[in-house]
């Protein structure tokens, strides 16, 4: 809802890549108020971002996914993305909505941003298939630590130069590296290795439309944790067993996810693995009985595992691992999230803001916490399992 | 005319990668020059195999009988390149149906959704292929139980094939999935497939990916496995059923329907239609040409592996022994007993390479392996063939109706089961017309599966 970002790809080395036509943009943004986002310029927008997504749609012999792209803590991507959601769950309701959603970071300098993101959640919790949801702390974190190994000749000259997942080497043309590049380099990343058996052939396939059969057991709960694996490549390219090995443990380290998260510690719902290039299904296979012991499963879903294998590798790689997991490792952020937003509700601070806005009400806040406080209840429940012994389902007696 | 004919049906990722290595395999054997036989005998094992699977073009290159379904377009594909530059053999230039969009490993959406609205094309093809036969004895439907289109869209078209063709044999090929680590969701599919394949099949061969890895591992001594090694072995075990036999004992002349054949054998009552293959002896190639084996020593393992119920022929556990015959077992199978004794109801064993006639059998007539209702007579069969199967000497497969499968299926219904239990997944079923009260059924029908095999 202003012209800057816009015009910079506009102009930028992938300006034939975006069709003009089908571009929205206003002047005055949204003042990091979800309520201008969502209301008003849904309200103003609503026709002309039916008629765009109807004329893109068109082109679709078959579509089956919209991507939606934003952050949580501003205005127009909370507000306005979060209003876009509904628009797409009427007009397409058989299209599934893949949700990547950026966090702020703690110390992020958007004072209201608890308010836009709970206000954000609820409409995500309703309206979207599956959500991915990456904080800017995490990959802030990874590229530090990619930087340092790098630069303290850790890998010495084994490290391939513009090797790292998120350099440009693939790009078109190199231009100035502004500061979130690299960060966002690695959420492309995951993009493109969430598409990439969609995309490309492999011995195992798998579709967009299986990541939210088999990760989302139930429908409010359809936050999956991510984590990508190797985020440097190594010049050995007969990579040895244990290097692969290597790849598959660090997926589930809590320095590799993108979000601040642990879901070694947690309890998984199902889990995902994704894997590109020269791994075998006996390597996927080895690596998943080796792993299992240290994690813990619902007991509804001890083998709960879906694995791909896709033939074609990311760009200057071998290899890659993509891992999804339904974890309640998601509960502490959101926890967090919630005394965040009730630091600021409890006295009123900006509300005014907000109510202002045509059509915002104190409702809309007091349902928005309450939708995120069942959503961690449910976690809570799910996570008191943990402890329990395995429940003994008695079967079906039959009649001989 | 020398062989009914099959018409096979491709269903799914699995469905159609599996369908191309049997008709590879198929052919491959069929052009062997290691036959071990003399020049007219290959001719006719030739003519044999070609007329059930394949039909003709005018250049002479072989068309398999097949019609390929996927709901995307990437296998497809794949797979009629992949026939095609074999050089050998390939798949109709039309002879397959595809969409986009895929079916997302959700059965109700193969079934409720895909199933009805391309069932006119589907069956189409089907008709087209059955109209190149002389005479069509039956139908393979190869699909996997884990997926989405394989497991439901593929029974459904199985119930169609009933309702179309139903003087013509149904034999599901039932890829059997790995115990952990392919679809969360392959415990429902599983189910829902299997109860619904149990109304309207004749028959399900089953070819279980965990021990086709472990065949892959300790026999064949892959280093990395993949899939396509895994569908190898997969194609070896059809390939050894199926490729050509003698009609009777002592004749020369090619059976004309195993199909048919093997369902009169194998399969003398509805409720029993679950049956296993094992193969012996199972090798990588290059070790091939420095083993020999003898009839009596395959054989003794064979029986052996039937009896304890061991998946190949490395880790037999030579403990388990029949009790006296005359009595049935004395207590009912119990699910926990570590030295469970494999009882059948009806077994079949196919002899191909040198010396078959020469092979002794007495073991496989012993009535202490069968239940009662059979007369021993009746529940145990032999085919044979001189000409050698994929270049061994000597091989054997065994096709069994027995308790194989009974922990298995136990397995599976139990861990859908506690699934269905906390309603998890149900959802993405009831949204495409699968309600609780079908998983109930088909949780009843396989629970009455369960006991009566467990019974025998």
């Amino acid at each position: 809802m202003e012209e800057g970002v816009v015009n910079e790809i506009l102009q930028g080395p992938l300006r034939d890549v975006f069709d003009s036509k089908q571009l929205i943009t206003d002047i005055s943004g949204s003042g990091n108020n979800w309520a201008v986002g969502h209301k008003v310029f849904g309200s103003r927008y609503q026709e002309q971002i039916v008629e765009k997504l109807r004329k893109a749609a068109e082109h679709c012999d078959c579509l089956q996914c919209f991507f939606i792209i934003h952050s949580m803590g501003g205005g127009t991507g909370s507000g306005l993305g979060t209003f876009l959601l509904k628009v797409l769950e009427d007009e397409f309701p058989e299209v599934y909505r893949f949700v990547t959603s950026i966090y702020p970071s703690s110390e992020d300098d958007v004072i209201t941003s608890p308010y836009n993101i709970i206000l954000a959640m609820k409409e995500l919790s309703e309206h979207a298939d599956c959500v991915l949801p990456i904080d800017n702390q995490s990959l802030f974190d990874i590229i530090s630590k990619i930087n340092l190994m790098v630069n303290s000749g850790k890998l010495g000259s084994v490290v391939k130069p513009n090797s790292l997942v998120t350099s440009s080497a693939g790009a078109l043309k190199k231009r100035q590296e502004k500061p979130f590049d690299a960060m966002n380099n690695i959420v492309a990343n995951l993009l493109l290795n969430l598409t990439s058996s969609a995309r490309f052939e492999g011995s195992l396939n798998m579709d967009l439309n299986e990541i939210s059969m088999n990760l989302v057991p139930f429908p409010q709960l359809h936050y999956l944790v991510s984590s990508l694996t190797p985020l440097y490549t190594l010049a050995d390219v007969h990579i040895p067993p244990r290097r692969l090995d290597q790849m598959f443990s660090d997926a589930f380290s809590k320095d590799h996810q993108l979000i601040r998260a642990d879901p070694k510690h947690s309890l998984y719902l199902a889990c995902a693995l994704m894997v590109r290039g020269n791994v075998q299904l006996s390597d996927l296979r080895r690596n998943i009985e080796r792993l299992k012991p240290s994690l813990q499963f619902v007991s509804w879903n001890q083998e709960g595992w879906k694995t791909s294998l896709c033939a074609v590798p990311p760009v200057g790689h071998s290899h890659s691992l993509l891992a999804l997991a339904n974890n309640t490792c998601v509960k502490p952020t959101f926890i967090e999230l919630r005394e965040r937003f009730m630091r600021l509700y409890k006295k009123k601070a900006h509300l005014h803001h907000y109510l202002r806005v045509e059509g915002m009400e104190e409702s809309c806040f007091t349902q928005a916490l309450s939708s995120l406080s069942t959503l961690i209840e449910e976690y809570d429940q799910l996570d008191a399992t943990k402890s329990m012994p395995m429940p003994d389902v008695p079967r079906l007696s039959i009649a001989v | 005319m020398v062989s009914m004919s099959i018409v096979t049906v491709q269903l799914g990722q699995c469905g159609n990668q599996i369908g191309f290595e049997v008709f590879n395999t198929l052919l491959n054997d069929s052009h062997s020059p290691q036959g071990l036989c003399c020049k007219r005998e290959n001719e006719l094992y030739q003519v044999s195999c070609k007329e059930r699977f394949f039909s003709e073009e005018e250049n002479g290159v072989p068309i398999a009988r097949a019609v390929l379904v996927d709901m995307e377009p990437k296998v497809i594909n794949q797979t009629l390149s992949k026939a095609a530059q074999s050089g050998r053999w390939k798949y109709g230039q039309h002879s397959y149906f595809c969409q986009k969009q895929g079916s997302g490993n959700n059965w109700a959406y193969g079934y409720s959704v895909h199933g009805p609205k391309h069932e006119e094309s589907v069956m189409n093809l089907v008709q087209k292929e059955v109209e190149k036969c002389d005479s069509l004895s039956g139908f393979f439907i190869i699909m996997s139980m884990a997926g989405g289109t394989g497991s439901g869209l593929g029974a459904f078209v199985t119930q169609s094939l009933q309702d179309q063709y139903s003087n013509s044999l149904r034999m599901n090929q039932i890829i059997w999935p790995y115990g952990t680590g392919e679809v969360i969701v392959q415990n429902y599919n599983s189910i829902l497939t299997l109860s619904h394949l149990y109304r309207s099949s004749d028959a399900l061969l089953v070819h279980e990916n965990d021990a086709a890895h472990k065949i892959c591992a300790k026999l064949m001594n892959i280093k990395q496995i993949s899939f396509s090694d895994i569908n190898q072995v997969l194609a070896h075990q059809l390939g050894s059923v199926f490729q050509p036999t003698y009609s009777t004992e002592g004749s020369f002349h090619y059976r004309r329907n195993p199909l048919g054949d093997l369902m009169e054998s194998l399969v003398p009552h509805p409720e029993f239609k679950m049956l296993g293959v094992r193969n012996i002896p199972q090798m990588s190639e290059s070790s091939l040409a420095y083993s020999t084996f003898t009839w009596t020593g395959l054989l003794k393992h064979l029986r052996q592996m039937l009896i304890s119920n061991a998946k190949m022929e490395e880790g037999i556990d030579w403990q388990v022994q029949p009790h006296f015959s005359g009595h049935p077992t004395l207590g009912k199978m119990s699910l926990n007993k570590e030295l469970h004794f494999n009882t059948s109801i009806a077994n079949l064993v196919i002899l191909r390479g040198k010396d078959v006639h020469s092979a002794d059998l007495g073991g496989f007539k012993d009535p202490a392996l069968y239940t009662s209702w059979l007369d021993p007579v009746n529940a145990f069969s032999v085919w044979k063939t001189q000409r050698a199967f994929c270049k061994y000497e000597k091989s054997a497969a065994l096709v069994s109706n027995s308790q194989f499968l009974v922990k298995p299926l136990d397995m599976i219904v139990g861990k859908a089961w506690s699934m269905f239990a906390s309603k998890a997944y149900i959802h993405q079923y009831t949204k495409f017309g699968v309600e609780e009260e079908d998983f109930l059924d088909s949780f009843t029908l396989l629970e009455q599966v369960i006991a009566s095999y467990c019974n025998l």
